[in-house]
C-alpha cells in the first residue's frame, strides 16, 4: 500500500515536473519572440525581463522538484537569485537606455525622469567633455541626487 | 518523460534562434546586451530540462555561475557603455 501510494507520489511528482517544464520553456519562447519582435529598446527590457523571468522560475520549479533535497534547495536559491537580480539589471539597462537616448520619447505617456536624467537633448550635446573627466570610482549615480550632481558638471 | 524533455528543449531552441537573431540585428549595443542575457538565462532553462530529465546534478552548481554571470555580464556592459559614447 505504501508503496503504491509512493509510485502515485512518484507519477504525480513527474507530471506536475513535465508541465513546469514545458509552461516554463513556452514563456521563454514568448519572452524571445517579443524581444524580437517589439520596436524599441525597452519595450524590449519588458519582454526579456518578465516573460523571461518567469519562463525561468517555471523550469527551475520544475527541476526542483525532480532532485534530492539538497538540489532543489540549491535550485530554488538560484530562483530567488533571479528574482533578486533581473529587476536590478533591468532597472540599470533602462536607465541607461533612457540616458543613452534609446527610449523614444514620443511613445511616452508619462516622462517622470524628464528633468532628472539626461537624454540627449541639445543642451546635453553642448557639453560633450564630460564623458572623461571625474566619472571614477565614486560614480554611482543610484538616486535622484546623484545624477542630478552629474547632470550639473 | 524524454519526450517532454524533446519538446522543452525545442521550444527553446526556438527562443535561442529569435534571440541569436536579435542579438545580430541590434541594433544598438543595448539591444544586444539585453539579448545576451537572455540568452544565458535560456541556458539556465535548458539546464533545467536536462536536470530534471536526465538527473544531471552536476549542473546544479553550474546554474548558480550562469545565474551570476548573466547578471554580473549584464549590469557591467550597461554601465560601460553608459560612460563610453563611441559604445553605443
Amino acid at each position: 500500500m505504501t508503496r503504491l501510494a509512493a509510485g502515485a507520489g512518484e507519477v504525480v511528482l513527474a507530471t506536475a515536473s513535465a508541465v513546469l517544464l514545458l509552461t516554463g520553456a513556452l514563456f521563454c519562447l514568448l519572452g524571445a519572440l517579443g524581444l524580437l519582435r517589439f520596436p524599441d529598446t525597452a519595450s524590449r527590457l519588458h519582454a526579456s525581463s518578465k516573460a523571461q523571468t518567469l519562463g525561468v522560475l517555471l523550469s527551475l520549479l520544475g527541476a526542483a522538484l525532480r532532485v534530492p533535497p539538497p538540489y532543489a534547495g540549491l535550485l530554488l536559491l538560484v530562483a530567488l537569485f533571479q528574482l533578486f537580480t533581473v529587476p536590478v539589471a533591468g532597472q540599470v539597462i533602462g536607465r541607461v537606455a533612457y540616458r543613452t537616448g534609446a527610449v523614444d520619447r514620443s511613445t511616452l505617456v508619462m516622462d517622470e525622469l524628464a528633468g532628472r536624467l539626461g537624454p540627449p537633448d541639445p543642451e546635453a550635446a553642448a557639453e560633450p567633455g564630460d564623458t572623461g573627466s571625474g566619472d571614477g570610482a565614486e560614480d554611482e549615480p543610484e538616486d535622484g541626487a546623484g545624477d542630478g550632481r552629474r547632470r550639473e558638471v | 518523460m524524454s519526450a517532454v524533455a524533446v519538446a522543452a528543449l525545442a521550444l527553446l531552441s526556438a527562443a535561442a534562434v529569435l534571440v541569436l537573431v536579435r542579438l545580430v540585428r541590434g541594433p544598438r549595443s543595448l539591444d544586444r546586451i539585453i539579448a545576451v542575457e537572455v540568452l544565458v538565462t535560456l541556458l539556465v532553462a535548458g539546464a533545467c530540462v536536462a536536470i530534471a530529465v536526465w538527473e544531471y546534478t552536476t549542473f546544479v552548481p553550474v546554474l548558480v555561475v550562469l545565474a551570476l554571470l548573466g547578471f554580473i555580464g549584464a549590469m557591467t556592459a550597461a554601465r560601460l557603455i553608459e560612460e563610453r559614447e563611441e559604445l553605443r
